[in-house]
């Protein structure tokens, strides 16, 4: 093992039934840096912290750790912590009803003669453990009397104390605000400088370029590359990530869209937000509009819809509606305002398995007509043969179960469901995604069928070329917050330049 | 290093449930003072009567810290009182019914704990099903009311009737005669357990562990606590009070009959909980569960002075403090997230 590296993966390959979701992954860690770990989500991450933590058993490669001869492979989290490989995640892993000096101690506590924990050494020994990490806590309090991010820097206090000499932090962030971030920064910075070693996994481009020294992406289970940080500006760590080369990018020219900016406003959002996974944002839509939200997984693009149709419910600003200020606290007033909403995760929030094609379709009809006032099986029929033929669904006939249908059918059932509503605004979350090629073109062609007669549609993709084949406008979504809109030239490479953010490519 | 200990919600649960005795036995006091009420014996014979149930609140203290709950404490002490009048009815040494008591709380404890523990069945399941056991075992051993007397067993009779006359506090009856108070045996083994107890969950390694497998057993393992193992003592500790508490309990009552401590469990947990122990576990103390047993005693001791009020206004006046707690606790809880 060449100096400096505290940690080596090499060849690491995990499967899981029917997908490979490491394959062939090298991975060197060095002593006294803090080394980013990204990827989109499924791209890996996840998977191979837990190969290296003991939680995942890998199937090929070997994990070697600095003073430890022969490869590792650890079977628990506590084998981990013993040659050296601690993690802190998100979620904090500690007791909020015991004090912070416990929280460091318990366990291996000090015990006096009289075989009782001995108080009063731990807590002494704790005190000078935070003091020297520049954390100010009192450490006889209930760690439940802090904040998250001073919980989450006592669980690397443990760790680091336990004498580790990787320091793995999964999405420590997620959960704070800037100065919170800014405290953690710095004892990350702290320690680094104590020469632990530390992967920081996070879906925040600023503080990768704010504290890590090197970058490791994956994707699709595959190593991209290793690049210190100097030599991989953000565009191109999202062309990493995105699987896009910048310098090949293909210029698509959209079809001619028509201008439809004088048209009355169908949505209007001023200062709209969800505490915690959304900040403030305004977004107008058109009637006869599609807007699009670009943006990474995890940047918001669908807490964004979500607070619109009230999934969640918003905490501040306000909404008009055909001009008129509304006030939506759960989705079936959006429904009555004439909003439909497909959401992304359809296995979960979508599609009921084990009904017919016909009773999904008119599903959210009935919902908005209320309980009481049930539609008569003909006219139930008549809806549901009116968007099978509509939204072209292959299916045997309008009893099969949707479960028996393709992924693609799926998610046409879901859009018919909506449709079937007769919706003035339509937020489609992912309508294309994990569905075939020429599926998607069908749904791509709907969606501006759909705008050509007035209906404003709110488009949210991972696939940027999908969007600009059918949006009129672009809403930039970074980091939980609305960055910006693009309205003209609206490319490839600029859309992924508005993403990334920051400086610009060199 | 100085210890400093600001007043968290947990404490002011502690002196809430302190403050509500002092003033219904303050009330007490001053209500009944002309029957009685304000002889230090009227207050040493609400912990004579409860020695039992402070024995058993204490285990079910323990189990409640590690978010679980054992229902089968009542029948064990009617099974364990049963065993105690049938053997030495048979002629049995009452030392060596005591040990063998012991053994079966040790034994009952382990199987229960190795179910939730090891097994990992939900503890209400495992407990019930031990409850059901328990008082009908009870039934198969005698399905009649068995004394102990003092033909049967002088020793334990001896026990039963010996009092500890305290040095103080003493008063003379209207014939002019000085009367010291007094406490029985079982007083004694209750208040000694109250303060292991204490010891243990402050200050050794296990007691510690109950918290933190309550306060977050995901985490708790995560830190490298076993945490089966420490549920199981939780549930042999707590059948080991039980049947130290179930001989407490039998120097009273004298006899082991089928139904005798029916629905005690509900007054361990009630005590509890008034005490400040969260059903969620990681929080409480047996000081706080302490003082929960001479809450519901005091109560109980104010209805009976009183002498007209029906005997069940305890369980409504019981009902009353226990959702007055519970709204207590959530406020304070409420108010732990808000600051957050």
């Amino acid at each position: 093992m060449e100096d400096n590296v505290v940690l080596t993966a090499r060849g690491i390959t995990m499967t899981f039934p029917g997908v490979k979701a490491l394959e062939n992954v090298d991975f060197t860690l060095r002593k006294g840096e803090i080394h980013a770990l990204m990827g989109e989500n499924g791209a890996g991450k996840s998977t191979l912290i837990k190969c290296l933590t003991g939680i995942n058993d890998f199937e090929a490669g070997e994990i070697h750790v600095d003073g430890i001869s022969g490869p590792v492979r650890n079977h628990s989290t506590k084998d981990a912590q013993e040659v050296g490989i601690s993690t802190v995640y998100q979620e904090v892993n500690l007791c909020p009803n015991l004090s912070v000096a416990e929280n460091l101690f318990i366990g291996r506590e000090p015990m006096t003669k009289f075989h009782t924990v001995d108080r009063r050494s731990y807590n002494k020994r704790s005190q000078k453990i935070m003091d020297e990490l520049g954390i100010s806590v009192d450490v006889t309090q209930n760690l439940e009397n802090y904040s998250l991010a001073i919980q989450q820097m006592v669980a690397i206090a443990r760790a680091v104390d336990m004498d580790c000499k990787v320091l793995i932090l999964d999405e420590p962030t997620s959960s704070l605000d800037d100065e919170e971030v800014e405290k953690l920064f710095s004892l990350m910075r702290n320690l680094r400088d104590k020469g632990v070693g530390i992967i920081f996994v996070t879906h925040f481009l600023e503080q990768v370029y704010a504290v890590c020294d090197r970058i490791t992406v994956l994707r699709d289970g595959q190593l991209v590359g290793e690049y210190p940080i100097a030599e991989l500006p953000r565009v191109k760590l999202v062309a990493a990530m995105m699987g896009k080369n910048l310098d090949d990018l293909a210029e698509i020219h959209k079809e001619s869209i028509e201008d439809v900016s004088k048209n009355p406003l169908e949505i209007s959002a001023k200062g709209i937000s969800h505490t915690g996974t959304i900040k403030p944002f305004d977004l107008d839509i058109h009637k006869g509009e599609v807007v699009g939200v670009a943006g990474l997984l995890g940047s918001g693009r669908s807490e964004l819809a979500r607070a619109i149709y009230g999934a969640d419910k918003a905490s501040t600003g306000t909404l008009s509606v055909d001009g008129k200020e509304v006030k939506i606290n759960q989705p079936i007033d959006a429904m009555n305002l004439g909003m439909g909403m497909l959401p992304d995760d359809r296995k979960a929030e979508g599609i009921i398995a084990d009904l017919s094609v016909r009773e999904n379709i008119i599903l959210a009809l009935q919902a908005k007509r209320g309980m009481f006032k049930q539609l008569s099986r003909a006219r139930q029929e008549e809806i549901a043969a009116r968007y099978i033929d509509l939204v072209q669904i292959k299916t045997a006939d309008q009893e099969t179960l949707v479960k028996q249908l393709s992924g693609g059918n799926q998610q046409k059932v879901i859009l018919a469901r909506w449709l079937a509503t007769d919706p003035d605004f339509l937020i489609l979350d992912e309508p294309t995604r994990g569905i075939d090629v020429g599926t998607k073109s069908e749904i791509q062609k709907m969606i501006v069928k759909l705008a050509g007669e007035g209906k404003s549609i709110l488009f949210i993709s991972s696939e940027i070329a999908e969007m600009l084949r059918t949006c009129n406008r672009m809403a930039i979504m970074r980091d939980g917050e609305k960055v910006g809109e693009l309205d003209h030239d609206l490319t490839q490479e600029n859309v992924m330049k508005a993403i990334a953010g920051g400086e610009q490519a060199q | 290093m100085k210890n400093k200990t600001r007043l968290n919600g947990n404490t002011i649960l502690l002196l809430i449930t302190i403050v509500l005795f002092i003033v219904l036995y303050a009330g007490g006091c001053i209500a009944y003072g002309s029957k009685g009420f304000t002889h230090t014996q009227t207050f040493l014979n609400i912990l004579i009567t409860n020695a039992g149930l402070i024995c058993v609140t204490c285990g079910l203290t323990v189990v409640m810290l590690t978010a679980g709950i054992d229902i089968s404490v009542g029948a064990l002490i009617a099974m364990d009182c049963m065993i105690l009048a049938v053997g030495m009815r048979s002629g049995l040494n009452a030392i060596v019914m005591v040990l063998i008591v012991l053994v079966i709380g040790v034994a009952f404890g382990l199987f229960q704990g190795f179910l939730v523990g090891y097994l990992e069945i939900q503890p209400f399941i495992v407990t019930m099903a031990g409850m059901f056991f328990c008082r009908g075992m009870t039934a198969v051993i005698c399905t009649e009311q068995v004394s102990i007397t003092e033909q049967t067993s002088a020793l334990f009779y001896k026990w039963a009737n010996t009092k500890i006359t305290l040095p103080f506090g003493g008063y003379l009856n209207n014939k002019g005669k000085y009367l010291a108070p007094y406490v029985r045996p079982g007083v004694i083994v209750a208040l000694l357990l109250l303060i292991v107890t204490f010891i243990m969950l402050r200050h050794t390694k296990l007691g510690r562990s109950f918290y933190a497998i309550g306060g977050n057993a995901a985490s708790a393992a995560m830190m490298g606590l076993n945490v089966k193992k420490v549920k199981l003592c939780a549930y042999m500790l707590s059948s080991i009070f039980c049947s130290i508490g179930a001989i407490c309990y039998c120097l009273n009552t004298m006899a082991g009959s089928v139904s005798q401590a029916l629905g005690l469990e509900m007054d361990a947990i009630s005590s509890s909980v008034i005490g400040g122990t969260l059903l969620t576990g990681g929080v409480g103390n047996v000081i706080g569960s302490f003082f929960g047993v001479l809450i519901n005693g005091t109560i109980s001791s104010i209805v009976k002075t009183n002498g007209k009020l029906a005997s069940s206004w305890p369980n409504i006046l019981t009902a009353a403090l226990l959702f007055l707690f519970i709204v207590i606790q959530s406020v304070f809880a409420m108010m732990r997230n808000r600051k957050k």
